[in-house]
């Protein structure tokens, strides 16, 4: 400034330093960062571990070794005594995993009469070829008598051995599969015959006892079932809940009730969840046990907090002046809300909804209580009928000890967790697109 | 006739009824009176008066009819049956249900002449498509045909009064249109109203699950003293002898309770300190750019579900915590596989972005002003939230603590996966103890029977887990409310 | 007792360099300029503080004085999107080089905040905070005497010394700003700024701490933001007049309440706008 030269100044000198233990305090500084760091880190890190173990465990589920067979439809095994025209019965009984057998003995080149060498074939197949021969024949009587491609799959050792699972340094006497076995692997693997192929099956299988042939399909039937029933009932309740507590409701004990009721029951554990329905759902009103509607009704109560919370929260962010502004029109307050508030509110109450259905979707415990850890084979025709769910899959896997299934187990989780992740980036993504445009 | 049919024919008259209402208040607008309300609204106050009666009292008959039928099936159980025990009973009277309805698959012809022995009818049955149990009984058969009977005439009866009911009210509806018909308050009224009922569903979850849990528990302690329940320290309710006798068995609560806590508490010790370090961390250093990727990192590991962690704890880590002490001592490990370590690590991890996210909000709460007055003094970051910014929160941190510490108590899958199912009593953490959350999942899992004490039991304890938890949650909330009104 | 009577060191260092001289720079600003991300706040502000004045920063709101009032401590440093140009000086130091330390720059030069702000914690901790952090006391006895003498300055003592343990929210809201002034002091630094320390407060008490700011002019330098023309008027030995972040005019304050040489001060000060 230019009165500055019209004065005489002097600057002030510096003045003794005071020492307040600088150095000290910026080791603590340093500390303490690095122990927030390090926090991050250990979490950060389980989780790197926890996916990394699931993901080498699992993602070989994916693919599944079969053996392609001319298979002889040969009508002596199937029907030796010609009697299928008049006793249908002939076809579903009949020795279908024989003529697999004998299509790899002849591929092998093996001495069909050899009883030892025939033998050591036992655990090679597996045994869905019988099904699945079976099929092939109901679809088209007029196969038998000729010869067809068909992919049998391999038992289940046998897949685990041609993925490298199995240590073959081990002697053979303590492991699943035999030299002998391992070097007719090699041989069909040489020719091509015997290949990986991707595990369609994993999908569309029900329980099963092999491994080989035992999948999520029921699961996830049984998962969109309820995911259904809660998008279905929980939504609606929620946001009718959540209109009236944040529009409507004037403040008085009973809505402080509900209050403390909604924001209670978001922390009440979920096998308390669990009890409730197997007490109220299946003892006293007498729905089935096992059936995914009842588990839809367990989730969508376990589920209606969360989407009421996210709801209101949604709903108190519409600005008052839009409010003011419809109905200063002479909207009534009904038509403000439906017409206004609502879809401004939509994407919030969308995203809440999509992470309560997640929780829903991963949740185990009060789905064992009523009665959904059951084994069930047959695809679900009605949410009446006994399901299962991908997490309870999961843990009935977890409690089977063959090698395979843990495989099984891994690669069921792969698929829940993809699940999950797709539905939270959507929840994200909506999130940053209609953040607070206002 | 069935439920869905019903329903839809009452439907469908509301709909006409809705059209009719509509056109007639269009109709009635010749310009000279201004309506009070648009037109639709008469069409759905319309629709309105004939199905919402006409509904409730098909659902309220429903559940009369088939509670009704249920009494009938067991009245018309014979002598020895009904003596029995409740379970040989129910089984028959779940018996005579399927078999009624696989006998309405048949046709009349074939109903008309019934055989009276299950061995004939079972072909007759299994040619439709309808597998029985082959334990049903020849004496069910009767009983089935006239239960289906009844509830024809229940079904009738139902069908009749509910569409008459509809249609009475749209006639009311309909008439009651005019131009100066307050139609749309009354339909706003009746949207009001269900707002109302829908929450107040959380009241009646609340009380469902207490009532639920309440009788079952008080049959459980009509059989079992409560002195054997809560202090009890043995558990061995002796499956195998189940439904020999009702004294037999033992429902020690303590072990439980005892592994519980201890499980839960290992697990505070991991989430806590990590968790909150992690929410300093975001809150006061993270770059904006880092805590984007972080942050919802962190998140992830909240949105696993909890038996994919479970399955972490059985599969990798308790055998890896196994091998390593075995490592250690060379040979005999001293870390079981399902060990209360295990357990209260996994879960601890799985805690971390409770807390975090929990202490996020409670540290941000604090007033920017606080933040400003410390480092205005030339106080360094770290100085300014040891000592100014965790003490201001600390009561909001309590209450996180505590609500995480109700969620540890709560969690099941990881507990039931890698807990272990003894129910020992021990103070070291690498030996297996047992939960109160896996032993409700023992007792109701698999087949089981009602109204023994083994399975009674698992609702004393769900009590006993609600009681625990509601006390904690409601202390919990009430502490981060006051925490944030102080800021406010 | 012999503490009222005892000066510590910084004070006699202080009371000297008042001695020598009313006209010395504390410290200088040299075209500061201020960003808030995409946003700049202060254009290039040239601007003397004067050892042992108050110096009084006025202007409509958001004119940029307050910017200008955080930069003389880096306060903006907790800011991230905040950036400081050209050159601040205490003692002819530049106090945005790298050298120098944010932490013993604060010790140096305290803050009084727009709204009273005292810690959670009990009067005495308020007034302990800063002097145990920095290490200034090395025992109880002398944090006693430090928090007493500190809260004696702040003319809060006589309110405060039987309630010491209570918390200092608890303080009415004049009270509460003393206890923050209080706080500032009891680190015994060079240089307050305070950021409309009044406009939080009643008359009563804002007449109490106006008078109190005069009074520690004798030992400490001031800058004070501040709303009210009056109060500038009331305690202020210069004046700077800021709009839309420049620096307008800049003087004695009898000078620019009586004989602007900027239309715009004239104006301000008539209140045509503010």
């Amino acid at each position: 400034m230019t009165d500055i030269s019209l004065d005489t100044l002097t600057t002030s000198a510096a003045r003794p330093r005071r020492d307040i233990g600088i150095k000290k305090r910026y080791a603590a500084e340093r500390r303490f960062r690095l122990y927030g760091v390090l926090a991050i880190a250990v979490g950060l890190a389980f989780l790197g571990v926890m996916l990394t173990s699931i993901i080498s465990k699992g993602y070989t589920a994916f693919w599944q070794t079969t053996v392609t067979l001319a298979i002889n439809f040969d009508e002596k095994v199937i029907d030796p005594s010609n009697k299928r025209a008049t006793d249908p019965n002939v076809l579903i009984t009949a020795n279908y995993p024989k003529l697999a057998e004998a299509a790899l003995i002849e591929k092998l080149g093996i001495d069909p009469n050899d009883k030892a060498e025939v033998r050591k074939l036992k655990g090679f197949l597996s045994d869905s070829s019988r099904v699945q021969l079976r099929a092939i024949v109901a679809a088209d009587p007029s196969v038998i008598g000729t010869t067809r491609n068909v992919d049998i799959l391999a038992a289940a050792n046998m897949d685990s051995a041609f993925k490298g699972q199995i240590d073959l340094e081990v002697p053979e006497s303590r492991r699943k599969v035999s030299d002998q076995q391992v070097e007719w692997m090699n041989k069909l693997k040489a020719e091509g015959v015997m290949a990986e192929h991707f595990n369609t099956g994993l999908f569309s299988y029900g329980a099963s006892s092999r491994p080989e042939t035992s999948g999520v399909g029921v699961a996830l039937i049984g998962s969109f079932y309820m995911m259904v029933i809660v998008l279905l009932l929980a939504l609606p309740i929620g946001v009718a809940a959540s209109i009236y507590l944040e529009e409507f409701a004037k403040k008085s004990r009973f809505t402080d009730l509900i209050e403390v009721n909604i924001n209670n029951l978001a922390a009440v554990p979920s096998i308390v969840f669990g009890l409730l329905g197997l007490a109220v759902f299946i003892n006293f009103l007498g729905l089935p046990r096992s059936a995914s509607f009842v588990g839809g009704l367990v989730l969508t109560l376990m589920t209606l907090p969360t989407i009421i919370i996210a709801t209101r929260a949604a709903l108190a962010a519409v600005p008052p002046s839009i409010r003011s502004a419809a109905l200063g029109l002479g909207a009534s307050k009904m038509q403000m809300v439906f017409q206004h508030i609502l879809p401004l509110a939509a994407p919030g109450i969308l995203t809440g909804t999509i992470i309560g259905l997640a929780r829903a979707l991963g949740e185990t415990a009060p789905l064992l209580l009523i009665g959904m850890v059951a084994f069930v084979a047959d695809y679900p025709k009605t949410p009446f009928d006994p399901a299962t769910a991908l997490p309870v899959q999961i843990y009935m896997w977890a409690n089977e000890a063959e090698r395979a299934f843990v495989e099984r187990m891994s690669g069921a989780i792969i698929i829940l967790l993809i699940f999950l992740m797709a539905m939270n980036i959507v929840a994200i993504v909506l999130r940053r697109r209609f953040e607070r445009r206002w | 006739m069935s439920f869905l049919l019903v329903f839809a024919i009452v439907l469908a008259i509301g709909l006409a009824a809705f059209v009719a209402g509509r056109q007639r208040a269009r109709a009635q607008d010749d310009g000279t009176v201004k309506p009070h309300s648009r037109a639709h609204y008469h069409g759905w106050w319309a629709f309105l008066t004939g199905v919402v009666p006409a509904v409730l009292f098909l659902a309220a008959w429903d559940i009369g009819a088939s509670a009704y039928l249920n009494s009938h099936i067991h009245s018309a159980l014979p002598a020895d049956v009904a003596d029995g025990t409740v379970a040989q009973e129910d089984l028959a009277a779940g018996l005579v249900k399927s078999l009624a309805s696989g006998l309405r698959k048949l046709d009349s012809q074939t109903l008309s002449a019934l055989p009276s022995s299950f061995a004939e009818l079972q072909p007759m049955l299994a040619a439709k498509g309808v597998a029985l149990a082959p334990d049903t009984q020849d004496y069910m058969i009767p009983i089935a045909t006239e239960a289906n009977r009844v509830s024809d005439r229940l079904g009738m009866i139902s069908a009749v009064v509910s569409v008459g009911l509809a249609l009475i009210g749209v006639g009311f509806g309909l008439r009651g249109i005019s131009p100066r018909a307050r139609a749309r308050n009354n339909v706003e009224k009746v949207m009001l109203w269900s707002l109302l009922g829908a929450s107040t569903l959380a009241i009646l979850t609340t009380i469902g699950i207490v009532l639920s849990m309440l009788f079952q528990t008080i049959a459980f302690f009509e059989k079992v003293p409560l002195s054997n329940f809560f202090f009890g320290t043995v558990w061995d309710p002796r499956f195998a002898a189940a439904g020999a006798g009702a004294s037999e068995g033992q429902f020690g609560l303590i072990p439980l309770l005892a592994g519980t806590l201890y499980i839960a508490f290992v697990a505070l010790l991991v989430a806590v300190p990590i968790g909150l370090m992690s929410a300093v961390y975001m809150s006061e250093y993270a770059a904006p750019k880092v805590r984007a990727v972080v942050k919802p990192a962190l998140e992830l590991l909240a949105g696993i579900p909890t038996i994919v962690y479970g399955i972490f704890a059985l599969v990798t880590l308790g055998p890896f915590l196994r091998d390593i002490s075995a490592a250690l001592t060379g040979g005999t490990p001293f870390i079981q596989a399902q060990s209360i370590l295990t357990a209260g690590l996994v879960m601890g991890v799985m805690l971390i972005p409770v807390v975090s996210s929990l202490s996020d909000d409670i540290i941000t709460a604090v007033p920017r002003a606080m933040r400003d007055g410390s480092l205005g003094l030339g106080a360094t970051r770290s100085e300014t939230i040891k000592r100014v910014i965790l003490p201001a929160a600390l009561p909001g941190i309590v209450g996180a603590i505590l609500l995480t510490a109700s969620r540890a108590i709560g969690e099941t899958m990881i507990v039931v996966l890698a807990a272990g199912v003894a129910a020992n009593l021990t103070l070291n953490p690498f030996e297996a103890m047992t939960t109160i959350t896996v032993k409700i999942v023992n007792q109701l899992t698999g087949d089981l029977e009602f109204n023994t004490p083994q399975t009674l039991v698992a609702f004393a304890l769900g009590i006993t887990l609600f009681a625990l938890t509601l006390v904690m949650n409601i202390v919990a909330l009430y502490i981060v409310r006051k925490y944030r009104e102080q800021y406010e | 007792m012999n503490i009222m009577t005892e000066k510590s060191l910084d004070d006699a260092v202080n009371a000297e360099m008042n001695a020598r001289s009313n006209e010395i720079i504390k410290m200088r600003g040299d075209k500061v300029t201020v960003h808030y991300g995409d946003k700049q706040a202060l254009f290039g502000v040239d601007l003397d503080v004067r050892q042992n004045q108050v110096t009084a920063l006025i202007g409509p709101s958001g004119c940029g004085k307050s910017t200008f009032l955080r930069c003389l401590n880096r306060m903006n440093d907790t800011i991230d999107s905040a950036s400081v140009g050209g050159k601040i000086t205490l003692d002819n130091e530049d106090i945005y080089d790298p050298k120098i330390d944010v932490v013993e720059l604060r010790a140096r030069v305290g803050m009084v905040f727009q709204k009273p702000n005292p810690f959670p914690k009990s009067i005495y901790e308020n007034v302990a905070y800063g002097p145990r952090i920095h290490g200034l006391a090395k025992n109880k006895a002398e944090l006693d005497i430090i928090v007493e003498k500190s809260l004696q300055k702040a003319a809060l003592w006589n309110e405060a010394k039987d309630r010491l343990n209570e918390p200092g929210t608890g303080l009415s809201g004049g009270q509460q700003q003393r206890l923050c002034i209080a706080r500032a002091i009891a680190v015994s630094p060079e240089v307050i700024l305070m950021d409309e320390p009044c406009s939080a407060l009643d008359p009563i008490a804002t007449a109490k701490v106006e008078e109190l700011i005069d009074e520690l002019r004798e030992n400490y330098t001031i800058v004070i933001v501040t709303h009210s023309m009056q109060q500038a008027a009331r305690v202020s030995q210069r004046t700077a007049m800021f709009h839309l972040g420049y620096l307008v005019e800049e003087g004695a304050t009898d000078k620019m309440f009586t004989n602007p040489d900027d239309k715009r001060t004239q104006d301000y000060i008539t209140g045509r706008f503010g």
